[in-house]
């Protein structure tokens, strides 16, 4: 066991539980003010069930001995992690019993766990405004115990590591997933992309007005996803070594290219570079940097991010074309960004970078990008088809989405019997207050002008 | 007697505040409106999706002026709030008939 590598792992996956109340604010605040609460309730759903599920038997279907085809773990051989507990060891500290790489199991349980947690927490931006909650954490459960562990176990369980066999993305099919392009990101947009057709479009979706209620929100959440993000990625090493230094660097300078690239196509198509357009980069650049950060060099990572911010910028536009309602582009950030650092790892790796493999423009040849890209497809075809039918199954028997008027009227209210802003001192929701001296009255007035009143109608 | 009422653009509503105080009125009410005239709503852009947005906010004030001063505040006013660009908002009189102080019981111009 190493001290220092499991230090880093510890405070890695603390970094990364923070990524979904983060993901909440990111969310949070972009949708409307009757319905902010109800988003938020998602991500922090999907943080408090999840966490359970991972210790009772996800991590154990990720991460235990595989069954068979590389397609999953044994449910039961860490069925409540009781095996993977210390005992006390010669010099009267509890030694760890089984290690993963150089740190003790325990300790990359943690750390994956609050993958899990994320990923699932990040469909629920497809279906902002109508999902009620109930059916929300039955989908939870379901999706991640059928979709997410398997997929986790296919990308993230090398041979060896935590047991003798893993899965077939990893150790067969030999496709580079650092930290989860593919079993994250790509899996999250494709179940979003399925949920926003199982349970349809908003009401006034491409009619009524649907601005971001509070975008100062969405920017601290967009912040404290690329904290969060450091341990994501970085993490991913396992290790405190140089590769999680080399990753940690890769991810900071691709997410600023990919702001900048979203930024650019805005004021080019638009006219004005967004705050909106600007923590929409950031996450875009995120999600392409977290398959390809262990394989390309910073320049590389350059690349890759500007380019997901322009893609990305330009796929959100793509739910308008083809009419489904992806509330916050799951699928124009996640899919297509996870899909994109996938497949960069084909084009742009460089084995000067720590995973040593060369893409086709580095002289490698296709023989990396088409292991990438059937890694990708086949968790995308996998995560839309099972999400599909879950989806599908939970709108038959318990009702999916939320009657009209609860829709109409705000989902908070319906669903929780909360509204999140108390907007007049006259109580009940609604309205505006004005301040009491004129500096006051100003800054109110000013602020109303941007925000509350398309969300109540 | 003599209601004036004010849409004004909201970042007047200090200036127009300071104006009326110099010419002695004594008190004013203050209400966010929103509303259109020629100046229409504006659009607005999140993540590439156009928004029209109708109403554009205003403030509105109301002052209670003796009906002789009336011409004097609505010029005080006129002169703070205008800006000379489209949306600076209108000014109107309405007649009142009586006013009543709700704590002494004062009526007419005396309430003012």
């Amino acid at each position: 066991m190493d001290t220092g590598d499991t230090a880093w792992v510890l405070a890695s996956a603390a970094l990364v539980l923070l990524m979904t109340p983060g993901l909440a604010l990111f969310y949070g605040g972009m949708v409307r003010a009757k319905t902010v609460l109800n988003m938020m309730m998602m991500s922090f759903g999907a943080l408090a069930l999840i966490s359970v599920l991972w210790v009772l038997y996800g991590y154990s279907m990720a991460f235990g001995d595989d069954i068979g085809g590389g397609i999953v773990g044994s449910p039961f051989e860490f069925f409540g992690l009781s095996g993977l507990l210390g005992t006390a060891g010669l010099d009267g500290g509890f030694a760890a019993t089984s290690l993963v790489f150089t740190v003790p199991s325990m300790a990359f349980v943690a750390f994956q766990a609050v993958f899990a947690i994320i990923t699932v927490a990040l469909i629920s931006g497809a279906i902002a405004d109508r999902a009620r909650f109930g059916p929300w954490l039955v989908f939870a459960g379901v999706w991640a115990t059928i979709v997410y562990f398997p997929i986790a176990h296919w990308v993230f369980a090398f041979n060896g590591a935590e047991s003798e066999t893993g899965g077939w993305i990893a150790n067969d099919l030999l496709a580079i997933d650092f930290a989860g392009g593919t079993a994250v990101h790509i899996n999250a947009g494709a179940a979003g992309l399925a949920l926003a057709y199982v349970l349809g479009k908003r009401r006034g979706f491409g009619s009524e007005p649907m601005r971001p209620h509070n975008l100062p929100l969405v920017m601290i959440g967009a912040g404290l996803l690329w904290f969060g993000w450091f341990g994501f990625n970085a993490g991913s090493a396992i290790s405190a070594n140089g590769q999680a230094a080399e990753v940690w660097v890769t991810t900071m300078v691709a997410t600023g290219a990919a702001s900048l690239g979203w930024l650019v196509v805005e004021r080019v198509r638009d006219g004005h570079a967004t705050s909106l357009g600007g923590a929409s980069g950031v996450v875009a650049g995120l999600v392409a940097i977290t398959p390809s950060c262990s394989s390309v060099t910073p320049i590389g990572a350059i690349i890759v991010g500007a380019l997901a911010g322009v893609l990305c910028a330009l796929a959100v536009g793509l739910k308008y074309r083809f009419g489904y309602d992806d509330s916050l582009d799951v699928v124009g950030v996640h899919l297509v960004g996870g899909l994109w650092g996938t497949l960069a790892v084909g084009l742009l790796a460089s084995s000067a970078a720590t995973a040593g493999v060369d893409g086709l423009f580095y002289g490698g040849g296709v023989d990396q990008l088409w292991r990438q890209a059937v890694g990708a497809f086949a968790v995308l075809i996998t995560s839309f088809v099972l999400t599909y039918l879950i989806g599908q199954a939970i709108q038959k028997t318990m009702g999916f989405r939320i009657d009209e008027e609860a829709e109409e009227s705000g989902i908070d209210n319906a669903e929780h019997a909360e509204s999140a802003y108390d907007f007049t001192s006259l109580g009940g929701g609604g309205g505006g207050g004005i301040g009491s001296g004129a500096g006051a009255a100003r800054a109110a007035v000013g602020a109303s002008s941007g925000s509350a009143r398309g969300a109540s109608e | 007697m003599r209601l004036v009422t004010a849409i004004i653009k909201p970042f007047k509503l200090d200036d127009v505040k300071k104006a009326l105080e110099t010419v002695g009125v004594a008190g004013l009410t203050v209400s966010e409106v929103q509303g259109f005239g020629r100046q229409k709503g504006h659009t607005e852009v999140y993540r590439g999706a156009e928004y029209q947005v109708d109403f554009v906010p205003k403030v509105r004030i109301e002052v209670l002026v003796d009906g002789a001063d009336a011409a004097r505040v609505i010029g005080v006013i006129v002169d703070a709030a205008r800006t000379g660009s489209i949306g600076d908002g209108k000014v109107w009189v309405t007649a009142v008939e009586d006013v009543v102080r709700v704590r002494t019981g004062e009526r007419g111009t005396d309430a003012l």
